[in-house]
């Protein structure tokens, strides 16, 4: 009757869970690990170019059984540069 | 030819092996072939209780393996099906007493003798798991669909792999089709999306099977038991036939993608 009181269903909770947390277990990476990892990858990068860090997109995905680091990094363009 | 060695392995304890074991190997046995099932749980023996063979225990496998009888003599006949033999576990010993060449020895003298052996793996990732995959020429994982049970897959896929023992095959065991429905339980699709290897069975969550554990009559020799057929359906995969997946939802279509695939 009050079903709209509940939350959401928790199959969805336990898949979403599950996707984080084998994701973390197949890379034996921590969350915080991750951080720190691309914390060091964006050092790296701007040391060459210069890129628009709010918009820096870095995170592992599945691809089946194997998982891969997918990073989006904006760089800034030389007009911009220029510009100031 | 010589027989296959299958292996049942799931990381996590309690979510149904010893029953997958029992019910696989009897299975196979009526369909005429010649079946030896092992207890891979050195100290906690358990598949002669699940088969109804407790009163009949005399050697054991590590008597066998040690040299104190006979392969033919730790092999227990089964009381229904003639060409069925359940080799028990050591209760009085631990894993340490057995390695992995040795089961890699005792496996290719049965392999001559037989068509199949199964290997009911102990929980966990250690010794009496490292000894029950060392011969396997494939590994059937099996899972529940609950978070413990699939993380604990997830890992144990990972080791074989890393052993190059093969992707293995998935087993989902005690799934409830009215909680699947209700989105309180994942459904095998979403196991399966997460696991990320080959499907060969679906169990449905099925009273019958305690039943027929208390009174040591697996489930899959009754015609008419719902996890009895599942597990004649991937004793039939095993042997590479074609098995539509069981409709556990009746026209709901929920299940379509997953039974009208190929």
């Amino acid at each position: 009757m009050f079903n709209f009181l509940k939350p959401k269903r928790s199959a969805a909770n336990a898949k979403e869970r599950l996707q984080l947390v084998l994701i973390h277990d197949r890379t034996d990476l921590t969350p915080a690990e991750l951080d720190a990892l691309k914390d060091d990858l964006l050092d790296v990068i701007s040391r060459h170019v210069d890129i628009e860090p709010d918009a820096v997109r870095i995170g592992l995905e599945r691809d089946g059984r194997s998982q891969r680091l997918v990073a989006d990094i904006p760089i800034r363009s030389m007009a911009r540069r220029r510009g100031g | 030819m010589g027989a296959q060695v299958i292996t049942i392995t799931s990381g996590k304890g309690g979510v149904g092996k010893t029953t997958a074991v029992a019910n696989l190997a009897v299975a196979l046995a009526a369909d005429g072939a010649r079946v030896v099932c092992i207890d891979g749980d050195i100290g906690l023996r358990n598949l002669d209780v699940v088969m109804g063979l407790e009163n009949r225990i005399v050697y054991d496998v590590v008597d066998a393996i040690e040299g104190r009888c006979r392969l033919r003599q730790a092999m227990i006949r089964d009381k229904r099906l003639p060409e069925l033999y359940l080799i028990p576990a050591a209760q009085t010993r631990d894993k340490s007493a057995v390695t992995p060449s040795d089961m890699i020895r005792l496996c290719n003298e049965l392999r001559t003798e037989v068509d199949w052996v199964l290997i009911d793996s102990p929980a966990g990732i250690e010794r009496g798991f490292k000894n029950s995959i060392a011969a396997a020429d494939r590994v059937l994982v099996l899972t529940n669909p609950e978070v413990s049970a699939v993380r604990d897959a997830d890992r144990v896929i990972g080791i074989l792999e890393a052993e190059e023992k093969g992707t293995p095959s998935l087993i989902i065991n005690r799934l409830n089709p009215v909680m699947v429905k209700q989105h309180d339980m994942l459904s095998a699709e979403d196991v399966l999306d997460l696991l990320a290897i080959k499907l060969i069975g679906i169990v449905p969550e099925d009273e019958g099977v305690i039943v027929g554990t208390n009174r040591g009559n697996p489930v899959a020799l009754e015609p008419k038991s719902r996890a009895g057929q599942a597990f004649r359906n991937i004793a039939k995969r095993m042997k590479g036939e074609d098995v539509p997946f069981m409709n556990l939802e009746a026209g709901t279509g929920l299940w379509a993608r997953l039974t009208g695939r190929k």
